[in-house]
């Protein structure tokens, strides 16, 4: 009996840490649901082929070339890294040790074990220079005031975490080795260890039970963390290693320039012009444009829940290169912070949202930043998850013209020659073609 | 300058092949008048069926609806798109990105459906038929660099025509530091051509002229009339004695049109 406990113990700890991240999971499932209807279900091929190539190729990670090739590294040993935790599972479970060598052939599962170390290694290195990068070469579009207090924490969180992790996973094996070496009881001989034996020297002087309860230790500590790891995913950015699938799936693959035509007014404007053509008012006068969350559609807050605040987007925006409020990073991190209000809002309130006086027009998102937009396409281009800040900062314009009509002062002038002439500038319709006669 | 009107050609059957829409900046802006009739010389040059919708024409909505007035823009959409299918327009040119865009891509969905060609497309196409040849002329051998607009790059995708044109001018091609997808907006795009910057510590245009000077070209090619003005003020702001054209009026210097 006394033998088993342990592995009834990590089966109820696997149980409760898989079943907290998916009701996580539903709970953001449930938020994205509540944004409008976009229809983004044509084309699953060209979908399937975007997100093989985008999510899973990280075709957009290596346009930079050092932070590029850092992070393929550390997500091809984390996918690499995680055939063995399902083998640490199984023995967690079963008691087993090293479940897997008894079902591969030998030299394989010496394989496997030794390119689990060497990613494990490399994963260490990587992780090691993106801190440095963070925090001692102070690469600047991690410095941006939107990155004080809880995101740099995070970002910094990932990278201990990962360290830690790593070299957990490595004492494992180093201690797992020696025990094989001394024929401990259940320990028999299988894997290969090429980097995990240069850190044997450190347990090698220990008595054979001090080497036994540190393997144990650390078989523990590593897969606790790996769980702790499981369940922070949801309160950090690190949510975009799971939705960057979803996200290039859905991703708007038209062209760039093509901003959707609103059907809300297509009708009212039909009805003006052509009144038979316009399809029967449905009564409810829809809102035009976004003044919160609840108004932008399931996509862009499935961006804001994907969002790595890598701030390739800002450091690409030439608003925000040339000093201005405007970054398109914090458009995104604005739109989660007050997603999440609303989201809590509605689990407290059984299912509704009740007005709190907040939105995230004007609280989170000033209209100086809207503004100073040039709908130049850079931030979309530029995110490595294809996120698309551009399309909530025009939502958000519309409702400052079509509801607010607090448009910049500049632009109404503007606005009002195009109504008025046919043209931006206060000329003439019918001078439209004196250019002919001027030679 | 003789310039077919589309309705007088179609009370006297003619049906053009094409129609040229010059929008507002290549109707009153004086830099981008200079555009519009040097691309008429080309089309001339080539033969080319085409017409213009002259008073007729107006603002296409871009601006409106950038700045979010998706009422404004609709209603100059659909009253435009009645002009056009009135006269069964299949084919349109156009010399600027911005009029490009939104004819290609948001007139479709109300009821507008053409082939819409940026003149940079149009003309690399007329050379590759042969039915107009470049040679260097006054660019051969001269460093050029060209911006990039962004509703003509990252917004549609075209980057090459205009690159090919100019290495057809014989120049040596030199890129900005960020160019193509990569380009740095001049500052005009979203409707800002039309108001004052937000604070911030520089304006847009002088940190891509700063780009452009640093390629060290005399020249900065272009093909949108905003990027022209904003990368020109740039240059005049800067001090710097480089010409800011729009590969249009290069090729009518270079063949002498
Ligand atoms: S589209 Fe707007 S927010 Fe995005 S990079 Fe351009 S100016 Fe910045
Ligand atoms: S929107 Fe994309 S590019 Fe910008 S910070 Fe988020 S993940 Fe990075």
């Amino acid at each position: 009996m006394i033998d088993i406990l342990p592995n009834i113990l990590f089966s109820i700890i696997l149980i409760f840490s898989v079943g907290f991240f998916i009701i996580n999971i539903k709970k953001i499932v449930t938020v994205i649901k509540l944004g409008k209807p976009v229809y983004r279900s044509d084309n699953l091929k060209k979908r399937f082929y975007n997100m093989a190539r985008v999510a899973l190729g990280q075709s957009k990670m290596v346009t930079k070339p050092i932070s590029g090739f850092l992070h393929v590294i550390v997500y091809i040993g984390f996918i690499i890294i995680n055939i063995e935790l399902l083998e640490i599972l199984i023995d967690g479970v079963t008691g087993s040790h090293r479940f897997f060598s008894k079902y591969f052939n030998t030299s394989f599962y010496n394989f496997l074990i030794a390119t689990f170390e060497i990613f494990a290694l490399l994963v260490l290195i990587s992780v090691v220079l993106f801190w440095t990068r963070r925090n001692i070469v102070k690469i600047k579009r991690f410095l941006s005031s939107e990155m004080e207090g809880w995101p740099k924490f995070d970002a910094d969180n990932i990278l201990y975490f990962e360290i830690v992790l790593m070299l957990l996973f490595l004492s494992m094996n180093a201690t797992d080795l020696i025990l094989q070496e001394r024929n401990y009881m259940g320990y028999s001989k299988a894997g290969a260890f090429p980097v995990s034996s240069f850190i044997v020297p450190l347990f090698d002087s220990f008595q054979t039970s001090t080497v036994y309860t540190l393997e144990r230790i650390f078989w523990w500590l590593h897969i606790l963390g790996i769980f702790f790891f499981l369940n922070y995913l949801y309160y950090s950015k690190h949510l975009h290693i799971l939705l960057a699938f979803p996200n290039t799936f859905y991703a708007n693959l038209g062209d760039k320039g093509k901003f959707e035509v609103l059907k809300s007014v297509k009708n009212e404007v039909l009805q003006m012009f052509y009144p038979e053509k316009a399809s029967e008012s449905n009564g409810n006068i829809d809102k035009f444009g976004a003044s919160d969350v609840l108004d932008l559609n399931w996509v862009q807050l499935m961006n804001a829940y994907s969002c790595t605040e890598c701030g390739r987007c800002s450091s690409e925006c030439p608003a925000h290169l040339t000093g201005k409020k405007l970054s398109p990073r914090k458009i995104m991190m604005d739109t989660r912070d007050r997603l999440e209000k609303v989201s809590k809002n509605i689990s407290l309130n059984n299912g509704k949202f009740i007005d709190d006086g907040d939105s995230l027009l004007d609280n989170y998102i000033s209209k100086e930043e809207l503004w100073a937009c040039t709908s130049c396409n850079a931030c979309v281009e530029a995110c490595p998850i294809e996120i698309d800040p551009l399309s909530i900062i025009m939502d958000m314009r519309q409702y400052l013209i079509m509801e607010e009509s607090s448009a910049h002062p500049d632009l109404n002038n503007m606005m009002n020659n195009i109504e008025n002439n046919g043209a931006p500038w206060p000329y003439n319709q019918q001078d439209r073609e004196l250019w002919i006669q001027e030679s | 300058m003789k310039v077919p009107i589309l309705s007088e050609l179609k009370l006297k059957g003619v049906n053009p092949e094409y129609l040229f829409w010059i929008g507002c900046a290549g109707s009153f802006d004086d830099r981008s008048k200079k555009v519009t009739k040097a691309f008429i010389k080309i089309l001339n040059k080539a033969n080319i069926s085409y017409a213009v919708l002259g008073k007729e024409e107006s603002c296409t909505g871009d601006p409106a609806k950038r700045s979010g007035n998706e009422f404004l823009f609709q209603m100059k959409a659909i009253s435009n798109i009645e002009i056009l299918n009135s006269y069964d327009v299949k084919n349109i040119i156009t010399t600027c990105p911005h009029c490009f865009n939104t004819l290609k891509n948001e007139y479709p969905e109300l009821g507008g459906n053409y082939k819409v060609i940026h003149h940079t497309t149009f003309i690399n196409n007329l050379v590759k038929e042969n039915k107009i040849s470049i040679s260097g002329g006054v660019y051969k051998g001269k460093k050029i660099t060209y911006h990039d607009p962004c509703y003509l790059g990252r917004a549609n995708g075209i980057y090459e025509a205009p690159r090919e044109l100019i290495k057809k001018l014989d120049a040596e091609l030199v890129e900005m530091k960020s160019c193509k997808s990569k380009s740095l907006c001049c500052g005009a795009g979203g409707a800002q051509m039309f108001k004052e910057p937000e604070k911030g510590n520089q304006d847009i245009n002088i940190k891509r002229s700063d780009e452009a000077i640093e390629t060290d070209s005399k020249i900065v090619a272009v093909s949108c009339p905003f990027c022209s003005t904003m990368m020109s003020d740039g240059m005049t702001s800067k001090e710097k004695d480089i010409d800011v054209v729009d590969i249009a009026q290069m090729i009518e210097k270079a063949e002498d049109l």
